[in-house]
């Protein structure tokens, strides 16, 4: 049984060495023409227990996603041969609704809408960093063909989305309405990492950089919430990534 | 190309041909009508004259048979500038007159005609040329001809000065159009020629070159101050992007060497694997910081650019006010700082959205870094934030006040430009770019960023017009 001082080790090693109980395997598919980044890429998902292929242009990237099934693809936006928009385009046209992830130079924000515009599910700019990635894909790989539930529940925590109750336990816990939000994005990716970037788009709907880290606070708020007095804490802190919500008692 | 060529290819100097050509024409035209006409006026009173001449004679000849119309003939050919006449036989012979040498069978055929003739009383010599004569035959009962002509020399005459005439006039047209034509051109052309020699040594890199104005207000003049007011603000814009290069350089610079001394301070000093992590850890956390001064610098740029002008959308600021101060407020209370929020009255205002909020929480995230955190209950005094969106007439005002340190009013223009920190900042994290963005977002939307002292501390102050950006103000 997994104990606190396991979240402690955790945290020592980076949370992508530690198996996860709730990490599944994905199938990803990279497109990216810069070699050294594609092949980058696929070891980092390999060596975190992915599997994972890449395609150098728009064309073969198209035929491999029209092809194999894949459960994220992860497209470069500008591509030799067929841009990545165009790319994503194409496949929903064929009815392939993979979640695609665009990687971009171009990070401005209506640069943002129009990648989701055209079919894109995330959008991530140019540098980003691995962790931020694999949380972001894994996210995509999990919402698929996922129902909205009304009772989220981890552990002995449940939130009830329609009455807008939270409960640990048989204590009921009282949320401002956007420590709720946060907390039911939280609980909705149970399991997984979620960083500070995927909380500030999500919760607060921002694209911008706050300069210091506000969602830090928020979450120790939430946390003074839920976790004090209890002796199983919930909702962690995967250092160098993000946060997770998980029960450590499974 | 030769300069006579040039002159020759301008538009100036195309157009006054056309108008010399036209005027040309019309001065021949005129002259032309006018000589024709003239013409056909003496014609037409010599033959009326030669008609009242006929039937006189005729009358007389009527009263007084051939005799008496031979010595009417001959008292009136006698008399100075009269008439041609001449009275014949059925068989030709010359009864009276004063004319000879006519063209041969004139008297043959009655009525009208033009003849070569010579006077009687003519002392030239006989190669001097003949005269041209209108004369008129008319055949009198039992066979007599009678013969009465004008000469036709006036006639002539008037038709060639006038001719003449024509031809100087139409000639002084072209000579007097061509010369007008010339110097407007060349005048023109010098003017053109400046502006292009100033162009050109503008091309090649001197950017503060400016055309010359004459000063007379005309088309070249208006022409010329536009272009000198583009090449003001591409002079502004170059400046700006210098200055931006150069301070990219010089700030960037900073944080590159201190990650690649980590980097290097690893590989020399680290034993162990803690170790190594803990240098790529930090290393990772410089080029983190890196990258948030770049993308600081790309939105600034894209706010400066006027790209993001197209992304206007209609929202409420005290929204917006409400939901950067509630992101804030656990940062500020962790602090010790109160963060309140004084926004009730709507503020509509036409703007972009994302933009705003973040020029907004740039200044609240200064607040809160520069303000001293506070202790309750020492001095009674709990430090204090106070955001606010007001609803000012034809603008909407958001405005953030401290009460820190505030910054003395001689650097207040200064610190709104990039990367300027104040000294007494420099420990502080961040990258210098916050007010800079809030500036450039409020001038984004035709509106501005304020420092003004807020006693004790800074109140930053955004004023946006509320319909969003007008015009881009020159």
């Amino acid at each position: 049984m997994p104990t606190y001082a396991d979240t402690q080790e955790a945290r020592a090693n980076g949370w992508m060495a530690e198996a996860q109980p709730d990490r599944v395997t994905m199938r990803l598919l990279v497109i990216e023409d810069d070699r050294a980044a594609a092949e980058y890429l696929v070891k980092a998902f390999r060596e975190v227990g992915h599997v994972a292929d890449a395609a150098t242009d728009g064309e073969d990237g198209l035929a491999m996603a029209l092809d194999g099934q894949y459960d994220v693809l992860i497209v470069d936006r500008m591509l030799p041969k067929r841009d990545g928009l165009s790319l994503i385009g194409a496949l929903r046209d064929k009815g392939i609704e993979t979640p695609a992830l665009i990687l971009s130079a171009l990070g401005q924000v209506d640069d943002r809408v129009k990648g989701l515009h055209a079919g894109g599910d995330d959008y991530l700019p140019k540098p980003y960093s691995f962790t931020e990635l694999l949380a972001r894909t894994e996210v995509l790989a999990r919402r698929r063909g996922g129902r909205e539930e009304t009772v989220l529940r981890v552990g002995d925590l449940e939130l009830d989305r329609l009455s807008r109750l939270v409960r640990r336990g048989a204590d009921e816990i009282s949320l401002q309405p956007r420590e709720f939000r946060l907390l039911e994005y939280l609980m909705k990716h149970a399991g997984q990492v979620v960083t500070r970037t995927m909380l500030l788009e999500n919760v607060w709907d921002y694209h911008f950089d706050p300069q210091t880290n506000v969602i830090d606070v928020h979450i120790s708020r939430l946390r003074s919430k839920i976790d004090k007095g209890f002796s199983q804490p919930l909702l962690h802190t995967i250092r160098g990534a993000g946060y997770m919500i998980r029960d450590g008692a499974r | 190309m030769t300069a006579l060529g040039k002159l020759f290819r301008t538009t100036t100097f195309k157009l006054t041909l056309v108008y010399l050509i036209v005027f040309a024409l019309f001065a021949a035209f005129l002259l032309g009508y006018f000589a024709l006409n003239t013409r056909r006026l003496i014609t037409e009173q010599i033959t009326d004259t030669v008609n009242a001449e006929i039937t006189g004679l005729s009358d007389q000849y009527r009263l007084g048979g051939i005799r008496r119309l031979v010595i009417v003939v001959d008292s009136r050919a006698r008399r100075p500038g009269s008439s041609l006449y001449l009275v014949t036989t059925p068989t030709g012979e010359a009864l009276a007159g004063n004319v000879t040498a006519l063209a041969p069978g004139i008297l043959d055929s009655p009525g009208w005609t033009e003849t070569v003739y010579r006077r009687l009383d003519e002392t030239e010599p006989p190669e001097h040329p003949d005269h041209q004569a209108l004369v008129r035959v008319f055949e009198l009962p039992a066979g007599f001809r009678l013969l009465v002509g004008r000469d036709l020399d006036e006639r002539e005459r008037l038709y060639h000065i006038v001719l003449d005439a024509g031809r100087w006039s139409v000639a002084i047209v072209v000579v007097l159009g061509l010369a007008g034509g010339l110097f407007v051109t060349r005048r023109v052309l010098r003017r053109v020629d400046a502006m292009t020699e100033t162009t050109r040594t503008i091309m090649a890199g001197d950017l503060g070159g400016r055309l010359p104005v004459a000063g007379t207000g005309d088309e070249l003049d208006r022409l010329a101050e536009n272009l000198n007011a583009m090449l003001e603000r591409i002079e502004a814009l170059m400046f700006g992007l210098k200055e931006v290069s150069d301070n990219i350089a010089h700030d960037l610079k900073t944080p590159l060497t201190r990650l690649q001394n980590r980097a290097e301070e690893a590989l020399r000093a680290a034993n162990s694997e803690t170790e190594y992590r803990a240098a790529l850890e930090a290393i990772i956390a410089e080029s983190e910081g890196l990258i948030r001064t770049f993308n600081a610098l790309l939105m600034i740029a894209r706010a400066e650019s006027g790209q993001a002008r197209d992304d206007m959308s209609e929202f409420d600021a005290v929204e917006i006010a409400h939901s950067i101060g509630e992101l804030y407020e656990p940062l500020a209370e962790q602090k010790g700082i109160t963060l309140k929020v004084e926004a009730d009255a709507p503020a509509p205002v036409r703007a972009n959205r994302e933009l705003v909020s973040q020029a907004l929480a740039n200044l609240v995230d200064n607040a809160i870094k520069y303000t001293e955190p506070g202790a309750p209950g020492v001095n009674g005094v709990t430090p204090q934030i106070v955001v606010r969106a007001l609803n000012e007439g034809d603008r909407i005002v958001l405005t953030v006040a401290d009460s820190g340190p505030g910054i003395p009013e001689a650097d207040r223009g200064r610190v709104v430009e990039r990367f300027v920190r104040l000294e007494q900042s420099r420990s502080k994290p961040g990258s210098g770019l916050g007010l800079s963005l809030a500036s450039a977002v409020a001038r984004l939307h035709g509106g501005e960023l304020t420092l003004t002292d807020n006693e004790p501390g800074l109140k930053s102050v955004i004023a946006l017009p509320r319909g969003g950006p007008v015009q881009i103000a020159g």
